[in-house]
């Protein structure tokens, strides 16, 4: 193995690491400074946070953020009751029809939200749902993946915990409560992170479904607030989106590890 | 006995209903009851206050065919997913291969490589904006370094749809690198001693063991980029919205401008059930072909 091709790949690599994270780079340095300087690249520019004051007049932001927060929240406990449910019965509960349900369940896999956005649209607003965080939440609730996902975690527990909690008087839900949803709980993490960096994310189903500022999630907060009507210029932009980024990017950089591990967790089926 | 068995049967099928019916009827809500909605509604015709919306069988369909926006948009998202789903998943292995390699500062490179994952779609066109922007942009600022014209990235049709499958790209390369990197973790050591002791170079090894080893990746992989060549269009909201002259227009945007711009439900319903009729396809070649052949995963 000669030293040379290994100097070209480790080259290469980081070349390729640096492009990768520069359009980040490039919108955290303008969202220091002011248009001018930052379209210049002069490195001795001053530094200034003018553009996130004018940023974070323009927008009220924090009803955004308690928006997506409270909207992430509602889909993660719906997710968690629906799924582990479902996952138990797909598990360890024998019942006719079992594998025909589970295969409609896993049909959901492909007939994707996004999609359907026009009935379920007619469907949150005859429920009157329209202009809720509950709105936006309901349709990403029984998720088939998380329903697979469950499922194999509780197929994973040990039949004699089930039988030895029956033994000692718990009923279904005791044992589902007791032994399985403690045991599950690296799953339930791995879920848990998935679930909420994907609808952190989550920008046309609530750009459909709500229409006020008490109900918009941060993606369609920033996407009204960077609209080129508006005329902003690119530096404010970038301190607008370096803002709404910030929470989960930072949760990232501290917890990369559990991170990664969960999407790994979460892909391997 | 045999009537104890029985309502033990019976209990247990109570049980798993109860259990299930939750998502039943969410899923039932929100996923079949609207695709069977969406194809009924693709049958009838878009109602006026003059003339109420009456059954016209195929014709959403025939008029959507004789629409050649529609055809230049299925042609954008085919290339779309033409050139994403290859480059993406190529240099996902690449990123792999490197990220689970010895060199330096490999914490740092798988950092890098999956920050984009975390970033909404949205925050992701803000970022490319800045590059983008005709003049101003960082690759109009390079290219004025080598003397070349400030070209408009966005606002010109051969370049327009290009710009948003870099985007695309970028986004998703590092998310499936993970599942990459995941794969290549299972993979023995035995398998690289034996290969040193045969000789073999780090590239044959690479080709020879690690590539076909990879292969129930990349098939699971490539359906996950084939449903994101339909779903993610988040970044044409800010980037082009579909211009200029459609040529930078996804399927799932048109279907949305049709519904919520245009107030053209039927017409929308009925590409709807054009794209689960593709999803469908997929989704069954997924399960009965490659779930077979990868079952020695």
């Amino acid at each position: 193995m000669s030293g040379l091709s290994r100097h070209i790949e480790t080259l290469s690599a980081l070349l390729l690491a640096v492009i990768w994270i520069s359009p980040l780079v490039f919108a955290f340095w303008a969202a220091f400074h002011t248009t001018s300087d930052a379209v210049s690249f002069d490195l001795t520019a001053p530094w200034t946070l003018d553009n996130f004051r004018i940023a974070w007049a323009g927008a009220p932001w924090l009803q955004y953020f308690l928006n997506t927060f409270l909207l992430v929240t509602i889909i993660l406990i719906g997710q968690f009751i629906v799924t582990t449910l479902a996952g138990f019965a797909f598990a360890q509960v024998r019942f006719p029809g079992r594998d025909v349900v589970f295969i409609l369940v896993l049909m959901q896999l492909f007939i994707l939200p996004e999609v359907l956005i026009v009935e379920n649209y007619v469907m949150v607003s005859r429920l009157g749902l329209f202009d809720t965080l509950l709105g936006v939440g309901m349709p990403y609730m029984a998720s088939a993946f998380g329903i697979f996902l469950m499922r194999q975690a509780f197929k994973g527990v040990p039949i004699e915990l089930h039988e030895a909690a029956r033994v000692e008087g718990c009923g279904w839900f005791g044992i589902l409560w007791r032994v399985y949803v403690p045991l599950a709980r690296p799953t339930y993490l791995a879920y848990a992170l998935v679930s909420v960096s994907t609808h952190w994310n989550n920008f046309l189903w609530p750009l459909i479904v709500t229409n006020s500022p008490d109900t918009r999630p941060l993606t369609v907060g920033l996407s009204i607030f960077a609209a080129p009507e508006n005329g902003v210029d690119i530096s404010v932009i970038s301190a607008a989106t370096m803002m709404s980024v910030a929470p989960l990017l930072i949760a990232f950089l501290v917890f990369q590890r559990q991170f990664v591990q969960a999407f790994l967790r979460a892909g391997i089926k | 006995m045999a009537n104890n068995v029985n309502i033990e049967y019976r209990r247990q099928a109570i049980y798993g209903w109860l259990l299930l019916s939750p998502a039943a009827i969410l899923l039932t809500a929100f996923a079949f009851y609207p695709s069977i909605a969406t194809f009924w509604t693709s049958l009838f015709s878009r109602g006026t206050r003059r003339r109420p919306s009456e059954f016209v069988g195929g014709e959403n369909y025939s008029d959507l065919f004789a629409d050649p926006t529609f055809w230049k948009v299925v042609t954008n998202n085919l290339i779309y997913a033409g050139a994403t789903i290859p480059i993406s998943i190529a240099i996902a292995l690449g990123m792999a291969l490197w990220a689970n390699s010895k060199i330096p500062a490999r914490g740092f490179v798988r950092t890098a490589y999956f920050t984009p994952t975390v970033l909404p779609m949205i925050a992701a066109a803000n970022l490319w904006l800045f590059f983008y922007t005709p003049g101003l942009g960082v690759l109009d600022q390079i290219g004025s370094l080598f003397g070349l014209p400030s070209v408009n990235w966005l606002g010109q049709p051969e370049t327009a749809l290009w710009a948003v499958i870099i985007v695309t790209i970028w986004k998703e390369a590092g998310f499936f690198m993970i599942f990459y990197l995941a794969a290549l973790q299972t993979i023995p050591e035995d398998l690289k001693e034996a290969a040193d002791i045969e000789g073999a170079s780090r590239f044959t090894y690479t080709r020879r063991i690690v590539l076909p080893l990879l292969m129930p990746t990349t098939l699971f992989i490539m359906v996950n980029a084939l449903i994101n060549s339909v779903k993610l269009i988040d970044h044409l909201f800010i980037l082009t919205k579909g211009g200029p002259n459609d040529a930078s227009k996804l399927i799932l945007y048109y279907i949305w401008e049709m519904a919520f711009a245009f107030f053209d439900a039927p017409q929308a319903a009925a590409m709807t059930i054009l794209v689960l009729v593709v999803l469908g396809v997929v989704a069954g070649i997924k399960f009965t072909i490659l779930d077979k052949r990868t079952h020695y995963q």
